[in-house]
């Protein structure tokens, strides 16, 4: 069982990697990561956010969307197949636990809210949460795997993140042609990270 | 046409491209481009989602109170997705599967948030359409160019219809298999760019 798990977590952060195997996230991920400092706040906010909304979805998706989930309300309730409210949802849901996040950080951990900062409330636009949520709607995952992979894919974001800022700071001090400086060579080292990532294809616990 | 008109429709082909200079919706342009058929399907959905999203929010943009206006148009958004992809699975099954999770991620596709809140809640209905077809075309050029390149290099086909015949089928073209996989399509964008910005110096980043 713990295998499983793990097994699931190492797919989710290398093989898998939001970032550079699914391009999920690209927006914050090319404009965010001019700096190591600011990708780390923004790449723990994606984690924690991720490992929150995954199962939450999933509690949504099997106890309210699905055909027949409604059957514990009441078995006239059975035969609906509400699955293609699921946008709506999921994206309120994820709205809805970033502004609650965002409240209890600011209560109880003032030090790390103010950290994260901004980046917070542009959380609920980034396409890796919602794709987190779709993906586990569309492999069926458990409660408990959603969690998994919730988390595993947030630190497979953040990981990603973390490295290309970490290439950019170290770029400034190289002689780029002018053309290419910014959005043009942020691409190319992403491409060349991808190639680096798919090494990890085929790697199983 | 206007000439104000004119500039909102032309301007986001080249000067101002949602993906090659606003930094806009890139996840699906990554994705969605080893084949020029699924990029096709995927472009039109995003003018068509983009348009009625700006026209909507423009109708509403005097009604909607600043605090929770993300939130109204994060549900426009998701109302006008859902139809979307219950037409494309009802009239393009195959190519609805093939997509996946990214037509549900047009909801956060950032072209679509980024001209409702840039645009759209400033400027009356008919401009608002104009720039939502503007910048979907942008958006369209950039991932049909790259679906083409993709496609054509990846497996000698355009359209899904053979042009170069494989080696594997007694032809002569040896595909390239690096533009199947995805780093490709960074490259390509990359490189993309970089043309569109030697042609357009003033869009060249200090960094």
């Amino acid at each position: 069982m713990v295998e499983h798990f793990l097994n699931l977590a190492v797919k989710a952060i290398f093989v898998e990697n939001m970032a550079l195997a699914f391009f999920l996230g690209m927006c914050s991920f090319l404009a965010v990561s001019r700096k190591v400092e600011t990708a780390v706040g923004l790449g723990s906010a994606v984690i924690f956010v991720l490992g929150i909304t995954v199962p939450m979805n999933n509690i949504i998706y099997n106890y309210a969307l699905k055909e027949g989930a409604l059957a514990w309300v009441s078995p006239n309730l059975a035969q609906y197949d509400l699955s293609f409210l699921g946008f709506l949802t999921y994206i309120g849901t994820i709205a809805a636990m970033v502004q609650i996040v965002e409240m209890v950080l600011d209560r109880y951990a003032p030090g790390l809210y103010a950290a994260l900062g901004v980046f917070l409330p542009l959380i609920a636009v980034n396409c890796a949460i919602l794709g987190a949520s779709l993906f586990m709607v569309e492999r069926d995952y458990t409660l408990a795997e959603s969690a998994v992979y919730g988390i595993g894919s947030g630190i497979g974001w953040a990981l990603a993140i973390v490295g290309l800022a970490a290439i950019r700071e170290r770029l400034r001090y190289h002689n780029i042609p002018p053309a290419l400086r910014g959005l043009g060579i942020t691409f190319i080292i992403t491409g060349l990270m991808a190639i680096g990532f798919m090494a990890f294809a085929g790697v199983q616990l | 046409m206007s000439n104000r008109t004119r500039e909102a429709l032309i301007d986001p082909l080249f000067n101002d491209n949602p993906i090659a200079l606003q930094v806009l919706g890139i996840c699906s342009a990554l994705a969605v481009t080893t084949k020029m058929d699924t990029a096709l399907v995927m472009s039109v959905a995003v003018i068509c989602v983009l348009t009625l999203s700006n026209l909507f929010v423009s109708l509403l943009r005097n009604g909607i109170p600043t605090n929770i206006r993300i939130i109204v148009q994060l549900t426009i958004i998701a109302s006008l997705v859902i139809v979307t992809d219950q037409i494309l699975k009802a009239y393009v099954f195959d190519i609805w599967k093939q997509l996946s999770v990214f037509v549900g991620l047009i909801i956060t596709n950032c072209i679509i948030m980024g001209r409702a809140e840039a645009y759209a809640m400033q400027n009356p209905p008919g401009m608002s359409v104009i720039d939502g077809i503007g910048n979907g075309l942008g958006y369209a050029v950039i991932l049909m160019i790259t679906a083409f390149l993709r496609e054509f290099f990846g497996s000698g086909s355009v359209f899904g219809k053979q042009v170069m015949p494989l080696v594997t089928e007694g032809g002569w073209y040896n595909p390239n298999g690096l533009m199947v996989l995805s780093p490709s399509a960074f490259f390509i964008i990359g490189f993309l760019i970089w043309a569109l910005r030697v042609w357009k110096t003033d869009q060249i980043e200090e960094d």
